[in-house]
């Protein structure tokens, strides 16, 4: 990783090639360089164990006297796990709310409810002070790279601050961390003293990274990190950020919202909705056989190149309508107004996110494979109700439907319509 | 690819230079500013201009000490018996270069001169106040938000809605008698300045303070922000090392702005004679003791009224310039 030119636009090592893409729902290029995509490891112990995190934003009225007319409820409810140096993708369309959970899990916003555990310190309410040693923990890579440097700032004082206000290293010594860092994400070392305006977007975004290493972190939230950049600067940076992570064990809460690199980078993904997780599986699982009809409708949505190629049309599903406003969502399932497979039940009763495989969990009273789609809500009878939503005075609702983050070893067979078990 | 252990790192200090086989060279924004700056000639010129005018308003006072300048004796013996200068050319000699006014007989230079230094003092002094009372309550307004912002967002209107010129008229004995009264300024040109000054600089403050908010509310919302909030920087850190150095440009460009804009204005009050009045002379004085004699004797007229068009112009260009060189995207 140190051979590298200055002022080359990126690593001539790892420039992209025009290959043809291999991947089946993806125009994300693999690059040539042994960049395969992550493998997970499944028996890894979770680092970051979010719990029914909720962060909902006030609305004021205008004028002198500002009363709270409402709430934004930009995330509502959501529960996943982080593996340590494991990574997992957080996908959906714009104002779903992903950004929101990334910013909550670095605490740049106090959470309204919910916890967030890292590394088996509860971290959701604690104090700025307390915070600061954990700030060495977790960091984050921001999406613009234009905005998230400071201008007046040479590179060397952005990348350096972090080390000065934590003390890690005495002051003599910040500089050359500062440009082993520079070397670590494919810079120039002697560039230290350049300012942001003088990198093109690609390289800006490789000096966030830097800045995001300086405190050697467990866990990086990445809020979109390519999504500025040109796509074959993309891969540069996806690539770079995988031998960061194999390197270093950085776990990685990947927020995106294109689903090739996601792919590519976390082996778990997980899909929002109005302030929801509705999918959550492996990567495998979700993209082959999602079960939940707006991930259905999302990954219809992805180019494919081979398909385009052969001249065959893909068959895509139109979602109609607008996403609702997260002021005052859809009662029920926040998905049932644009879903085509909305019945009563829907409105009535919002749909657990219900475990129905090993590392698979869905919200939907009609979860499954596309045109496989049961005619009766599979969640009626857990929840005690009947297939309009009712409630069934006679029946005995599962107790355990509650929204705990990873996953249990037992789930709920659509098949068989039973509990079953690895 | 691993990191190396602190104490194994190679001391090495910044090369201020930036000398060295290796050295590349940079530029900061203020570096790139200034290079902006100086291939700008219709700034340069202004620049120079307006550096004349100060330094000549700084030599003033002290040409007055050593005789140089005598803005008060009554050259009576020049004037004819239409009380014009006496003599072509509106009486120019070589010791009275702009001749002598009309009616009393003061060299005009001197008064001219002398009078650059008054009105400079003046508008410094207000662009001084309105600037710092305008950058205070933008920051204010822009980072505490909420009520505070309301408030501030609310005195600013009252302050614009204000009938500024009639309110100077009417209370301009009330507020010099104050002023010598209560606060115990000798009376005279000193007490007149004040309350120039004040009025100018208390009326003066609300576009900075508009100006100031809005770049403060767009700056606090960058991701650097947050990430300076991410890696544990205090708050003061994050002022004083973030927010503050992408402040003084704009900053600079309005008080390079607030001075033609209080020259002219002191040059209008004095027309409304509320400014500082004679004998102590300023450039807005001189230019409204002359327009009566515009007809009789010219270039006692044309002669402060060029002096206020002259540095008014350059003090706009500079900061036209200025703001080209800090700001050339318009933003950011």
């Amino acid at each position: 990783m140190s051979n590298f030119w200055p002022g080359d636009a990126g690593m001539p090592s790892e420039e992209p090639v025009g290959e043809d893409a291999t991947d089946e729902v993806t125009e994300f290029q693999e690059p040539e360089m042994g960049h395969a995509a992550s493998v997970a490891d499944w028996g890894a112990k979770p680092i970051l164990d979010v719990r029914d995190l909720k962060m909902y934003f006030p609305v004021k009225s205008s004028g002198v006297i500002r009363r709270t007319i409402g709430h934004v409820q930009a995330v509502d409810g959501v529960s996943f796990q982080v593996p340590a140096g494991g990574s997992l993708g957080l996908v959906g369309e714009s104002g779903c709310g992903k950004s929101t959970t990334g910013r909550l899990v670095t605490r740049l916003y106090e959470p309204t409810g919910g916890s967030i555990e890292f590394d088996g310190r509860d971290i959701t309410t604690i104090s700025a002070r307390s915070l600061k040693p954990l700030r060495r923990e977790i960091q984050m890579i921001f999406q613009d790279p234009y905005t998230s440097l400071n201008p007046r700032h040479s590179v060397g004082s952005i990348i350096g601050a972090p080390l000065a206000i934590h003390q890690v290293v005495p002051k003599d010594k910040i500089l050359p961390r500062v440009q082993e860092l520079l070397e670590i994400v494919g810079l120039n070392p002697e560039h230290y003293n350049r300012y942001p305006h003088e990198f093109s977007g690609g390289q800006r975004q490789r000096i966030g990274i830097a800045r995001a290493l300086t405190l050697q972190p467990k866990l990086l939230v990445a809020d979109e990190p390519v999504s500025a950049l040109d796509v074959s600067i993309q891969a540069q940076v996806i690539n770079l950020l995988q031998d960061l992570q194999r390197e270093f064990g950085i776990a990685f809460l990947f927020i995106a919202h294109d689903l090739a690199v996601v792919r590519h980078f976390c082996p778990e993904v997980a899909v929002m909705y109005l302030g929801k997780i509705v999918e959550i599986a492996d990567r495998e699982t979700l993209y082959n056989r999602p079960n939940h009809p707006y991930t259905q409708a999302l990954l219809s949505a992805v180019p494919n190149v081979k398909q385009a190629a052969i001249g065959g049309r893909r068959e895509r599903i139109q979602l109609e309508g607008d996403v609702p406003s997260p002021i005052n969502p859809p009662s029920g399932c926040r998905f049932r107004t644009r879903c085509s497979l909305a019945q009563e039940i829907c409105a009535r009763v919002e749909p657990p996110l219900l475990q129905i495989g090993k590392r698979h969990k869905v919200a939907c009273h009609f979860a499954g494979e596309l045109g496989h789609h049961p005619d009766r809500p599979i969640t009626a009878s857990l929840l005690g109700v009947d297939d309009t939503g009712t409630p069934d005075p006679g029946a005995s609702p599962a107790t355990d439907l509650g929204n705990e983050p990873g996953y249990s070893d037992t789930w709920f067979d659509l098949e068989r319509k039973t509990m079953a078990k690895a | 690819m691993t990191v190396t252990p602190a104490n194994q790192l190679e001391e090495r200090t910044p090369d201020p230079k930036g000398a060295g086989p290796t050295a590349i060279t940079s530029n900061s924004p203020t570096a790139l500013a200034f290079a902006r700056f100086r291939k700008d000639k219709k700034s340069w010129v202004a620049l120079v201009v307006v550096v004349v005018y100060i330094s000549a308003g700084i030599a003033a006072p002290f040409l007055v000490m050593f005789g140089v300048l005598d803005p008060q004796t009554a050259n009576q013996d020049l004037l004819n018996a239409n009380t014009l200068p006496a003599g072509d050319f509106w009486g120019i000699s070589w010791t009275h270069p702009l001749g002598v006014e009309p009616g009393v007989g003061r060299d005009v230079l001197s008064r001219i001169w002398l009078g650059i230094t008054y009105s400079l003092a003046v508008s410094l002094a207000a662009a001084f106040i309105a600037v710092f009372v305008g950058v205070a309550l933008g920051i204010i307004a822009g980072f505490a938000g909420g009520w505070t912002d309301a408030i501030i967002g609310r005195v600013i209107d009252l302050v614009l809605a204000f009938p500024q010129t009639l309110l100077l008229l009417a209370a301009a004995p009330v507020g010099l008698a104050i002023l010598t009264e209560q606060l115990h300024v000798p009376d005279g040109a000193l007490a007149q300045g004040m309350f120039v000054v004040l009025v100018l600089g208390l009326f003066g403050w609300t576009g900075t303070a508009r100006l100031i908010r809005g770049q403060v509310l767009s700056l606090r919302e960058r991701e650097f922000v947050d990430a300076a909030r991410l890696f544990g920087a205090s708050r003061r850190r994050i002022w004083f090392k973030e927010l503050l150095p992408n402040l003084w440009a704009p900053v600079l460009v309005t008080f390079t702005l607030y001075m033609p804009a209080f020259i002219s204005a002191e040059a209008a009050l004095a027309y409304l004679g509320v400014s500082v009045r004679p004998p102590t002379p300023t450039l807005g004085n001189v230019l409204k003791d002359s327009i009566q004699y515009a007809s009789g004797d010219f270039l006692y007229f044309f002669a402060p009224a060029f002096m206020i068009a002259l540095i008014v112009v350059s003090f706009n260009l500079l900061g036209d310039g200025l703001r080209d060189a800090l700001d050339p995207k318009g933003d950011r």
